[in-house]
């Protein structure tokens, strides 16, 4: 067992007076690939936020690849140069091309000369199967696209971890299939990755460990297979007796 | 049942396009459809007629039909010796041309503001037009170069020192203040009630003080060295330029990539050099023409000009400002927004020429349109704020985070993201504030700067045109100017608008 890549311990969170993630500690090892599930509003994406520092944490500790994310956020402009991110909403910038969308950050965080990083970037595109489109403006895309594209931005930052906050909830079914194919490639080549989901059909493929929240706590954490056949805690039990119908 | 049978459908054939009827389309379509298709719309389309009947038709009977083109004096333009109801005096206009341009620009110096013209289209209109390459280099050359050249062709003088003197007396200059300020509160504290407190923190800038004396003091050696020895003012070129070209140098990479750093800077410098040496700034330059002999439109474009330029910076610090964490910008920010939107811009010039001076220390003079220039231009940017805080609103927060989950700082965030989108969706906005900017500038005119309607108003009182026609012709004609850079304005904006916009069409 190689030692965690994301190391969270104690974490506690408020906003203002309301308790959102309490006491929770999860490790997350080399290559792992761990679904998040729950009811809405128990704090999945949260907890996923925290990871890259876009919420603040009050207690407790994150440690991502050796570098230690306090509770006072030192050292965020690291833990972000090694930590990809995939949002609901996809957020490509609208006024950029596909491909300059893919090469800001290369060009601009690792001082990577243009060329360079057009050239990994057109790599990156061909890997989400998109290379022809790289001259379109998101806008001009469908959901599916974008969210592809927005996978394909993460990467090109050569992240150790990435990090999915419900990658298809806002896409059409007809293009859930195709995200989900190209994050099924991206756990078989190996990457470390966070996904918060409710595609549980994903979480049985792909997941080597299911985690289950409710009330911003940890209720359960197991391997698909036990997660989905024997489910011990009652509140488990009546959220996939919920969603598996 | 046979049609309970027949509910169900296969189409077999696709339907082809057809043409859309006549009636729908063309000028046919645009009458029936659009103009008088109810008894509202025809009871419009009716009074629009009459509308454009009753403006259109004298407008053009008083500018063209009824006009008198030529003549020596008011004689031609009198309906007694015309034999017809006269229209505009356009004679008047010919003789009062130079006037409404240069104001009382010297006759013999014209040329130096018509170079000043031809300089700004030369440069203005590669920007403009996309397709040109070289933005960088243009942009450059119109912000910063041509500012710099106007200024000493429009107001002529030479300068003895270079950027190693400034610097030399800018430092000087600050620290007297911060001493002056502590011997202040030294003496204070002698008669003052909290006299021990007031000893301490004065002393401590006087020692803050001596401490940057002795730091510049080297400085200030080498400028005296340099204004002691001949060719004074190359001297301190080459020390400036040498010192700027090498920390150019050590910024770009030092010997490993510097040498294109190294390069554009010695570049500038001869630059530099070539056009000191061409206006012989160093042998006193062209005859100083003070700011109170221009006027029109030559006042109405430098104050319109700078106003544009430097009230855009000054609105996106302060809507960045009031977006800020920091309770202290942001206060300043509000602060002075507030004030400068809550001010009328008569009080602003007036405070800013009659005022100012009273308060500024006695041998420290600003010149009277500089004055005003710094007035209009900060509050033009206190609007231009609001403006880019509404554009900087319309970004979705989802922007933001995605920049920062990608590593980008706080500043590449805002500059290569939340920026770019905010000004184009501010964009009619902006220009907006810039035609009423352009206008406004005519309200100089009542703090003695005579712009291009100051110097027509000056014109009437001439008893040699004065003709019933001559204030109509005259205020024709610049309405027509106005109208000709404000229509210019707004057509090249939505042209912008449209090219920036790519990304929302489909």
């Amino acid at each position: 067992m190689s030692d965690p890549i994301v190391k969270i311990s104690g974490l506690n969170k408020w906003y203002g007076d309301f308790h959102v993630l309490r006491d929770v500690d999860l490790d997350v090892r080399k290559g792992e690939r761990i679904v998040i599930c729950g009811p809405s509003g128990s704090g999945k994406s949260t907890l996923i936020r925290c990871i890259n520092a876009l919420e603040e944490f009050q207690e407790g500790e994150i440690v991502v690849d050796g570098i230690e994310l306090g509770p006072n956020l030192k050292h965020v402009d690291a833990v972000r140069r090694e930590v990809g991110m995939v949002f609901q909403s996809f957020n490509l910038f609208p006024h950029l091309t596909v491909l300059d969308n893919c090469t800001l950050a290369p060009i601009w965080v690792r001082n990577i000369p243009k060329k360079d990083a057009e050239a990994a970037a057109m790599k990156f595109l061909e890997r989400v199967k998109i290379p022809h489109q790289a001259n379109k403006f998101p806008g001009q895309m469908s959901g599916g696209q974008q969210q592809r594209v927005a996978i394909a931005r993460a990467l090109t930052m050569n992240p150790k971890v990435m990090l999915f906050d419900e990658p298809t909830s806002a896409l059409d079914p007809e293009m859930v299939k195709e995200v989900l194919d190209t994050m099924v490639d991206l756990a078989e080549e190996g990457m470390t990755m966070l996904v918060v989901t409710h595609e549980m059909g994903f979480a049985r493929e792909v997941a080597n460990r299911v985690v289950f929240m409710d009330a911003g706590q940890i209720i359960e954490a197991n391997t698909p297979n036990e997660f989905f056949a024997a489910p011990q805690h009652a509140r488990t039990k009546l959220f996939l007796s919920q969603i598996l119908r | 049942m046979s049609d309970i049978a027949s509910s169900s459908f296969v189409r077999q054939d696709l339907l082809t396009e057809r043409p859309a009827p006549v009636k729908t389309t063309g000028f046919v379509g645009l009458m029936r459809t659009r103009l008088f298709n109810s008894p509202t719309n025809i009871l419009l389309t009716i009074v629009g007629a009459l509308l454009l009947w009753f403006t259109i038709v004298p407008s053009v009977r008083f500018l063209l039909v009824d006009a008198v083109w030529s003549g020596k004096d008011r004689t031609a333009c009198l309906t007694e010796n015309a034999g017809f109801a006269v229209g505009a005096c356009w004679p008047y206009i010919q003789a009062k041309l130079p006037q409404l341009i240069y104001g009382f620009y010297p006759e013999a110096e014209r040329w130096r503001v018509n170079l000043t013209f031809v300089l700004a289209v030369v440069l203005l209109v590669p920007l403009l037009v996309p397709r040109l390459p070289a933005k960088g280099l243009n942009a450059s050359l119109f912000f910063v170069a041509f500012p710099i050249v106007a200024f000493f062709l429009l107001h002529g003088g030479g300068i003895k020192g270079f950027g190693l003197s400034w610097t030399a007396g800018l430092l000087e200059l600050f620290d007297e203040s911060i001493s002056g300020a502590g011997q202040a509160l030294l003496s204070l504290s002698k008669t003052s009630a909290a006299g021990p407190l007031l000893w301490l923190v004065g002393s401590l800038i006087v020692l803050v003080g001596t401490a940057i004396h002795w730091l510049i003091l080297p400085l200030i050696w080498l400028r005296d060295q340099i204004q002691g020895a001949g060719q004074s003012l190359w001297a301190d070129f080459a020390v400036t330029a040498a010192v700027v070209c090498l920390i150019a140098f050590g910024l770009g990479g030092g010997l490993r990539t510097g040498w294109r750093a190294l390069a554009s800077s010695i570049a500038a410098f001869v630059a530099i050099a070539a056009v000191i040496k061409l206006m012989g700034l160093d042998r006193g330059g062209l005859p100083v023409v003070t700011t109170n002999l221009w006027g029109g439109l030559l006042v109405t474009l430098v104050v319109s000009v700078t106003g544009i330029v430097t009230s855009l910076p000054i609105g996106i610090a302060l809507a960045l400002g009031r977006r800020s964490t920091i309770p202290l910008i942001r206060i300043f920010s509000i602060a002075f927004i507030e004030f400068w939107r809550g001010v009328p811009l008569i009080t602003v010039l007036f405070f800013a020429t009659y005022m100012l001076p009273l308060f500024l220390p006695g041998n420290f003079t600003v010149d009277g349109l500089v004055r005003a220039l710094i007035g209009i231009a900060l509050f033009t940017g206190a609007y231009q704020a609001e403006n880019v805080r509404g554009g900087l609103a319309a970004i979705p927060r989802g922007q933001g985070e995605a920049a920062a989950a990608l590593g980008l700082s706080w500043w590449k965030t805002t500059s290569l993201i939340v920026l770019p989108q905010a000004l184009r969706h501010v964009i009619p906005n902006l220009v907006n504030s810039f035609i009423s900017l352009f206008k406004d500038t005519s309200l100089v005119s009542i703090v003695a700067l005579f712009d291009l309607l100051g110097s027509l108003r000056a014109s009437f009182s001439d008893p040699k045109w004065s003709t019933p026609s001559t204030a109509f012709t005259g205020f024709a004609f610049a309405g027509i100017i106005y109208f000709i850079f404000c229509f210019g304005m707004s057509r090249y904006s939505l042209f912008v608008e449209h090219r920036l916009n790519a990304h929302r069409r489909n």
